[in-house]
């Protein structure tokens, strides 16, 4: 047993934590959302709901928050589509290559996010290296202008970054999986195919939805790519959020749309949470 | 001899020829041959590490041979996957999906064959009824006992007929009421459904129980495949005699006709030289219990030890010049002291010493 003190030592500076960094700024943030902005630009404390009518109302910003979305379904499919084959790689077929192979994967996570983003805008800039190869073998006569400063580029620059995140629990998910199942498939006659699809497949679907999870949701709330890279038809919502917080000075509205977007957020968790624990069987 | 496949009157199901195989430099088969007779309950007997289950294993195509060849009938097996091989697998651990209720589970090998619904559905509940378990067809593996996974697993084996099934060590996670019961149930479902059961054991007693025949395996080479009476009472080497059973081992001197161990002497039709003999303490009989016989090997000695096993005691006799004999007596001997003992000549059996390996 542990003493009261000693409990107490343990759990009071989480708590701390949570309450001042997180629980007292959300809870602003949601008074804020119910505030308004008068015309000599202080802010008006009187309750009312007419900044998320305006939500509703101006098209921009649900369009903007249905676009952010699409991005990070995008993203999403392309992670997992290119980071679940690598992990089933890694995880049956890479043998003693494994550790390496594994490391590969992970040392871009040591690289800035802001570094591996400008790499991508020197890549596909009109003056970039994709540019200029596709011209230099008359592929192209002009530089391709949507590679830049468009939604692709900020899908493939978030696909890029979010990747390693999509991979890592389906990889854990994989190596999860005793062996003796695969073979138990194949000694009752089942194809590697047939294994695959009815034993590794439903197995890893944790992992499947854990990362799918980490994509989506680090890609809805990304702003630098789309600063970056999107140009006027690539931004998201949380440029929006950065501009109504700062050159527009429109606190109240900015912290409504956030407190859409962490209501987003948070039942995506949820439902997540629920899906994993469902295909789990340890 | 009684211990091939052919004298038995039964075509051999399957034939190891010559199976060798090697991790790198570690050697873990050495020229296995071995024949499986239709419908036979096979053993092979070995410590951990005597490659026992790498032999099942290739059989079952998770592992390849380093050389030799698996003859199943007219079809070269070895060359197949494992997916086409007809043989199924016990696992040691089940190796059940956990994702799969237990009914999926047993279904899962016609399922992946494309058999008829219908026909899934009769073969799965005969399957379950056969094990006993139709009353947790729905439910998972995770809730339901380590008893019941294992006839889970067996049923799965066993709903796809095939001509041979392989068991590695499936009784070893059981604890030993259960054990012996599932013993019982195993030998007589295997009679029952006529498959031959190639059965990997590290455990003497449970070979014994079951089995029609044993392949003892030690570091990696066959040291006598027989029946379970044979390779009791006519061990080969001085490994199988010890290993199965309590013996004493006798290292003696044939010198014109008769052997010298020890203070002890009896005839035998042997040629000059030094020889091994495995005598089983229950062929080891106390004076007094019975009157001798003519012919008997006798000697005197003084009990070191005594160990009450119920129906039986084991003593251990000091015979003098140094040879310590251990004797199974009726468990109601009382507490001895000075014993005569009495063996006969032909309960002394010529083993081969079993050389060291690595």
């Amino acid at each position: 047993m542990f003493s009261r003190a000693y409990k107490a030592a343990v759990t009071l500076p989480p708590l701390l934590w949570v309450t001042v960094f997180l629980l007292l700024p959300y809870l602003l943030m949601f008074c804020y959302s119910f505030w308004s902005v008068s015309e000599s630009q202080t802010i008006v404390h009187s309750w009312n709901f007419s900044n998320y009518a305006q939500l509703l109302r101006v098209d921009v910003y649900w369009q903007t928050l249905l676009r952010s979305m699409s991005i990070a379904a995008r993203v999403t499919i392309f992670s997992l589509v290119l980071g679940y084959p690598l992990a089933y790689f890694l995880s049956f077929y890479a043998g003693r290559k494994k550790d390496l192979l594994y490391q590969l994967v992970i040392i871009p996570l040591w690289v800035s996010y802001l570094v591996r983003a400008y790499a991508w805008k020197t890549i596909l800039g009109s003056e970039g290296v994709l540019n200029t190869l596709l011209q230099y073998v008359h592929l192209t006569k002009h530089p391709l202008e949507f590679l830049l400063y468009s939604p692709f580029a900020v899908v493939l620059t978030l696909t890029h970054i979010y990747t390693p995140f999509a991979f890592l629990p389906i990889y854990a998910a994989l190596e999860h999986i005793p062996r003796n199942l695969v073979e138990a498939s194949h000694d009752l006659g089942a194809t590697p195919g047939q294994t695959f699809w009815k034993v590794i497949f439903p197995l890893s679907i944790p992992g499947v939805v854990a990362g799918a999870t980490f994509a989506f949701v680090l890609s809805l709330g990304d702003f630098l790519a789309p600063l970056l890279l999107g140009g006027p038809s690539g931004i998201m919502i949380s440029n929006i959020v950065v501009s109504l917080f700062g050159a527009a000075y429109n606190w109240p509205l900015g912290a409504a749309i956030s407190f859409c977007m962490l209501l987003l957020v948070v039942s995506l968790l949820f439902f997540s949470e629920r899906l994993e624990k469902k295909w789990s069987f340890s | 001899m009684t211990s091939t496949a052919a004298a038995a009157g039964r075509a051999p199901l399957l034939r190891i020829q010559n199976v060798a195989k090697s991790f790198g430099k570690n050697v873990v088969l050495r020229d296995i041959s071995l024949d499986v007779a239709e419908g036979e309950f096979l053993t092979i007997l070995g410590e951990s590490g005597s490659g026992k289950t790498t032999l099942l294993r290739i059989i079952a195509g998770f592992e390849t041979a380093s050389a030799g060849e698996i003859w199943m009938g007219e079809e070269r097996l070895d060359r197949q996957p494992p997916y086409r091989r007809r043989v199924n697998t016990v696992f040691q651990h089940y190796a059940l999906f956990p994702h799969l209720t237990v009914e999926q589970n047993v279904a899962y090998g016609l399922r992946v064959a494309k058999r008829p619904e219908a026909e899934i559905a009769s073969r799965v509940a005969e399957a379950l009824e056969k094990v006993k378990m139709s009353a947790h067809a729905k439910s998972k593996p995770s809730k339901i006992s380590g008893g019941q996974q294992q006839r889970i697993a067996l049923a799965r084996a066993l709903v796809n007929r095939p001509r041979l099934l392989l068991l590695d060590e499936p009784l070893s996670a059981l604890d030993a009421n259960l054990r012996r019961q599932m013993q019982v149930e195993l030998k007589s479902l295997q009679r029952e459904v006529g498959i031959s059961f190639i059965f990997v054991t590290h455990d003497q007693e449970e070979a014994m129980v079951m089995s029609d025949r044993i392949a003892l395996l030690r570091s990696g080479e066959l040291e006598q495949v027989a029946t379970p009476r044979e390779t009791y009472g006519r061990p080969a080497t001085a490994y199988a005699a010890q290993f199965i059973g309590h013996t004493n081992l006798l290292k003696g001197e044939v010198r014109a006709g008769a052997v010298r161990c020890g203070l002890l002497t009896w005839p035998a039709d042997l040629p000059d030289g030094p020889a091994l003999f495995s005598l089983r303490p229950e062929n080891i009989h106390l004076m007094a219990a019975s009157a001798a016989k003519s012919g008997s090997v006798r000697a005197r000695g003084k009990v070191r030890h005594q160990a009450f096993h119920g129906a039986t005691e084991l003593i251990r006799v000091e015979c003098g010049d140094g040879m310590v004999l251990v004797v199974r007596t009726p468990g109601s001997s009382g507490m001895l002291d000075e014993v005569e003992l009495e063996f006969s000549p032909a309960d002394a059996v010529l083993v081969r010493e079993s050389p060291e390996r690595i």
